[in-house]
């Protein structure tokens, strides 16, 4: 069980998770500093620990569109955020499948912000509220990436199995 | 069944007869683009062959392209070094497609693979930048990717589990009005459908208004069909596309155009006739809030920019130029001009619309993603307005939370400069 710790509205860009002005920081290392930075309150709280890991963000439609950086989602990744939401942007979603950000596709989500959210296979149940939500599965060509624990340990397979076939 | 132009694409990039959509391909990728994030795709690419006995070597130098235009000339010590080692990396692997920071063959990424002929139709084109859509234009099928995903085409010269998107077949009719063009249908077409409106889809671009399009023209919807959060936009390649290779970027080979099937499967079918559309807006904070013009006029607008991706060509620079001519940017108002190349720069000088912006007051800035993603140049103040023929207004894109910015065409751009308020260039029609 975790904690939703912010709710956010629909079209949240990656300009937003992640300014444009800090893209010359890259690094995965080095990106969850600036993870919503021009949210200053939630970006302090981020930095100073005070969001415990795997706790939930709550989205709206179209979550992470607009650019491809991938430096928000190796932003959130490092604060070992979930989020779940309607539905997301292409690019953000293949990003998050990537590089092992867990996302969760939930189109009716209702959830506020410190409500008690538990996720099992198939629902999102608010323990809150006592409401359950149907979970839409991930596109079942990306579970062979999540299998292998991200996009880098899955090409290494890929190259390894080229070179010996 | 018939297939689209990605579904015809797709399958002979994938080695199959056909493919339809939901399949699940592995596509040869024929031009791999990235620019300055190329940094963190170098960085993953030799994670990937960490702990294993290969060298990390690009599958194939030949087809990767590599182009600085979103931070140049470097605005920090951070960003020069990271183009420093991205230049030696390129060095190391001998990519061919490297466009470093030059007057005369640098420039934005999405004008610089046209203008030089490295897309072709046919083409799987992958590229680290959501505005890849925009190499549709000359009936590829090109999308973004993250820089992972990047590292992972270095390494195997193949998209791994692509789903073979489902195809929205948009037909457009009529002639524009004077001073409306390709801007003003794409920003229409994303208010209709949302700026979700395509997301995992193809838009697939058809009808006489098209037909009789220039490349630049094309360049701008596919460049904005992301914007409806569509995977890629195409235009089936034709006369037009071949004029433009041979005679604009100077192509010699083989050109092969790929056409849909007659009987090929639409998921849905838009119809569109811009004989009556107006100049239309999109305003703060999505691209999809649009509205014509008229329902902006007189807004303050205290800096208005021309250029980018979208609009940083020369037509683009010729219609702000006309309307320019002999006049002055408005009091309070700051204009800045960034052509998209250094090529479309050394024209508009030879033409004289450079002469006309200085003259008129505007500042105009070198080739580059410049003021577009608020990174380093024209950062807007707190509750300052732009008005931007670039292609998002997202909260923050111009550098500052607490700024707005409205998108617009060339033409009103430089009509709304003069005044200092947003305007229709089109006389007695505001
Ligand atoms: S001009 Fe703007 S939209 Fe185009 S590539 Fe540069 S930053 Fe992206």
């Amino acid at each position: 069980m975790a904690k939703v710790v912010i709710k956010l509205g629909d079209d949240i860009s990656t300009d937003v998770i992640y300014p444009g002005r800090y893209m010359a920081t890259v690094l995965p290392t080095e990106t969850p500093q600036y993870a919503f930075a021009d949210l200053t309150e939630f970006n302090s709280k981020l930095r100073a620990k005070q969001i415990p890991p795997g706790s939930i963000m709550i989205g709206g439609k179209n979550f992470g569109c607009g650019s491809s950086r991938e430096q928000a989602v190796s932003a959130l990744k490092g604060h070992d955020l979930v989020i779940i939401a309607p539905g997301f942007a292409r690019i953000f979603l293949q990003n998050c499948i990537n590089l092992g950000l867990r996302i969760v596709v939930c189109p009716d989500i209702q959830a506020s912000e410190t409500d008690e959210i538990e996720i099992t296979g198939t629902e999102v149940v608010n323990v809150t509220t006592g409401k359950r939500f149907q979970i839409s599965p991930l596109p079942k060509a990306r579970q062979a990436i999540i299998d292998a624990g991200g996009l880098v340990a899955y090409t290494r397979k890929r190259l390894l199995e080229k070179r010996t076939a | 069944m018939g297939m689209t132009v990605a579904e015809k694409i797709l399958a002979r990039a994938s080695g199959l007869a056909s493919v339809k959509a939901g399949d699940v391909v592995e596509p040869k990728v024929d031009l791999a683009m990235s620019h300055e994030n190329a940094a963190l795709v170098v960085n993953q690419f030799l994670e990937v062959y960490q702990g294993t006995p290969l060298p990390p070597n690009i599958w194939d130098p030949s087809k990767v392209s590599i182009i600085f235009d979103h931070r140049i000339p470097a605005e920090s010590a951070k960003t020069a070094t990271n183009q420093k080692k991205v230049r030696e990396f390129v060095e190391a692997q001998g990519i061919g497609k490297f466009h470093d920071i030059r007057g005369d063959v640098g420039g934005i990424c999405h004008q610089i693979l046209p203008e030089n002929g490295y897309v072709r139709p046919g083409f799987v084109v992958v590229g680290t930048d959501s505005h890849t859509t925009s190499h549709g234009a000359l009936g590829a099928f090109a999308f973004g990717i993250g820089a992972t995903e990047m590292a992972s085409v270095w390494a195997l010269g193949t998209s791994l589990n692509v789903e073979v998107p489902p195809t929205i077949k948009v037909n457009v009719k009529g002639r524009f009005k004077k001073f409306v063009g390709p801007k003003d249908l794409i920003l229409h077409l994303i208010g209709r459908i949302s700026a979700q409106g395509a997301n995992f889809k193809v838009i697939e671009f058809h009808g006489q208004t098209i037909r009789s399009m220039s490349t630049s023209g094309r360049l701008v919807i596919c460049n904005m069909s992301v914007e409806a959060g569509a995977t890629a936009g195409i235009v089936p390649a034709d006369k037009e596309t071949i004029r433009y290779l041979r005679e604009e970027a100077g192509v010699k080979g083989k050109i092969e155009v790929v056409l849909p099937d007659r009987d090929a499967v639409y998921e849905q079918v838009i119809d569109l006739d811009v004989t009556k559309l107006d100049p239309q807006i999109a305003c703060p904070h999505t691209v999809d809030n649009v509205k014509p013009v008229a329902a902006l006029k007189g807004t303050r607008v205290h800096q208005v920019v021309i250029g980018s991706c979208t609009n940083g060509r020369l037509d683009d620079l010729a219609i702000a130029a006309s309307i320019m001519k002999g006049k002055k940017v408005a009091e309070n108002t700051r204009m800045l001009v960034f052509p998209a190349s250094g090529r479309i720069y050394t024209q508009a000088l030879a033409k004289g619309y450079i002469g006309i912006f200085m003259k008129a007051g505007a500042v105009v800035m070198n080739p580059g993603c410049g003021p577009c993603l608020g990174i380093h140049e024209g950062a807007l103040g707190d509750g300052e307005t732009a008005l931007s023929t670039t292609n998002r207004n997202f909260k923050g894109r111009m550098g500052n939370p607490n700024s707005q910015v409205f998108l617009c065409s060339p033409a009103v751009a430089a009509a709304s400069a003069l005044k200092g308020f947003i305007t229709s260039p089109r006389k007695g029609a505001n």
